[in-house]
């Protein structure tokens, strides 16, 4: 399997601060701020941004959750394989809170599209945004864009996007496969 | 992973891993039940028949709205009110309902087998709520995963069923579930009520409830299926209290706390006081509350089946 560097772990480390400080200058204290990590990958993003804004930016009251939107994608009984469902862990309320999602690739939007939907069984958000590491462009199904985005790839359809974190993987890390 | 069935007809076709596999998606749909909107859409194109040729209020009701809570939509059908009564056959009365683009009939029937027969016969997906005295699979998934929730793992856990073990399907799934789980289960109840050919199937058998309470972590009390009975099988309702009915005193004499489960409707005052069946030990509602989320588990598993 052949793979190229997309990112090295020095330069996930830049943009992960730059992701905060522009969080932080859009969201000032979190007071009305929720992250909400979206399951499988797109946790560990998250849980990485909230210990950057928590130790670097001294903003400790951050409230984030885990959203698994197994049950609402719209391929089911379209796959040979059964969608597997994560844990959810959301222990607040989102009624008129500024939602942020977190995911560490966007490609078609159908994700994102379902987390839209999961989300309300939560409360009805005030404002949802989006944020990703790694933005795939013409990819889109859906008319889905970040509102923030570590870096922007042009990617061919059969390429592999894989994001590696080094406490699962070893090493932080982008790569085409 | 996905289900090694294509239909639920009973717990002794799945494997230990299916049952793994329900239990792992009962606790993400008991996460679901637990927020402000219970409901998910991964169901919306699915159509679900619940066909119920004998009376049930908890299945049945449970059924409905786990179907609901995953957006299927469901047509409900009660024996009592349709051509059944006319002398409609039952291959007939389940061919015209899928005539109506059903995709998955959820069936209970008064004879053991005919989940099986409508699996063979139709083309449908068939999950079975209960046929006859052969078994119940859901009531033993629902019971077995409220155990693990309070005990943990099962392997080596004791658990005794007490009560009328020959009329009731809820035994013999529980047994085969609890087997495959690695725990051990006793029979408790009097000798009429317990099947002749019992201890083939790995199961001790303990004419004293007392010793078979001190044994167990687990006493899942069987209602006294008077409706299935055509003969006596004790001599009185008083006598069977006397011996197998359970009461708050046994529980106090015992040494050790033991769970208490009923898979309802409850006789109270027969096989169990009121007591008993409301007090610290009993996870009676909590089985019903669990039922949701277990049979959530087992329709969206077998729907993932019905590839477009």
């Amino acid at each position: 399997m052949s793979s190229k560097i997309l990112l090295t772990s020095l330069e996930v480390d830049i943009i992960l601060h730059r992701l905060a400080c522009q969080l932080v200058e859009k969201h000032f204290d979190f007071s009305e701020a929720k992250i909400i990590g979206l399951q499988p990958r797109g946790i560990k993003l998250a849980e990485r941004l909230v210990k950057i804004l928590q130790e670097e930016h001294q903003i400790t009251s951050i409230q984030w959750g885990a959203l698994d939107i197994t049950f609402f994608r719209d391929d089911f009984r379209r796959n040979e394989k059964p969608l597997e469902a994560n844990r959810t862990q959301i222990n607040f309320l989102v009624e008129n809170q500024r939602v942020i999602f977190m995911d560490d690739v966007l490609y078609t939007g159908r994700s994102i599209n379902a987390a839209l939907a999961a989300i309300q069984s939560f409360g009805r958000p005030k404002e949802v945004e989006l944020l990703v590491l790694i933005d795939r462009r013409f990819s889109r199904h859906l008319p889905i864009q970040p509102d923030y985005r570590g870096r922007q790839v042009d990617v061919i359809n059969n390429e592999k996007v894989k994001v590696c974190w080094k406490e699962y993987d070893g090493e932080d890390g982008v790569y085409l496969i | 992973m996905s289900l090694t069935v294509n239909h639920l007809i009973g717990i002794k076709d799945v494997t230990t891993e299916d049952i793994h596999l329900i239990f792992e998606h009962a606790k993400h749909f008991k996460e679901v039940l637990s927020r402000p909107i219970k409901k998910v859409p991964s169901l919306r194109d699915v159509t679900i028949a619940n066909i119920f040729f004998e009376n049930s209020t908890r299945t049945k009701l449970s059924f409905e709205l786990a179907q609901k809570r995953l957006s299927a939509d469901v047509i409900s059908f009660s024996a009592a009110q349709s051509s059944v009564k006319k002398g409609e056959t039952l291959i007939d009365t389940v061919n015209n309902i899928l005539a109506m683009k059903v995709d998955m009939v959820v069936m209970r029937h008064s004879s053991p087998g005919a989940a099986a027969f409508l699996a063979k016969h139709t083309k449908t997906t068939v999950i079975n709520a209960g046929d006859g005295a052969h078994e119940h699979p859901t009531q033993a998934l629902l019971d077995a995963f409220s155990m693990q929730e309070k005990l943990g793992d099962l392997t080596g856990k004791k658990v005794v069923i007490v009560g009328d073990i020959l009329h009731s399907r809820v035994a013999l799934s529980n047994i085969f579930c609890l087997q495959k789980l690695g725990a051990k289960v006793k029979v408790c109840g009097p000798n009429s009520l317990i099947p002749k050919h019992i201890k083939s199937l790995g199961v001790e058998v303990d004419p004293n409830l007392m010793k078979a309470l001190a044994w167990c972590d687990v006493a899942n009390m069987l209602r006294v299926q008077n409706e299935r009975m055509d003969v006596s099988y004790f001599p009185s309702t008083r006598e069977y209290i006397m011996q197998y009915g359970l009461n708050a005193q046994m529980l106090e004499q015992l040494d050790k706390d033991i769970l208490i489960m009923h898979p309802g409707p409850i006789n109270r005052g027969i096989e169990i006081t009121s007591e008993v069946a409301d007090g610290k030990h009993s996870i009676i509602l909590e089985q019903v509350e669990n039922g949701v989320a277990v049979r959530m588990a087992v329709i969206y598993l077998l729907a993932s089946k019905l590839i477009k």
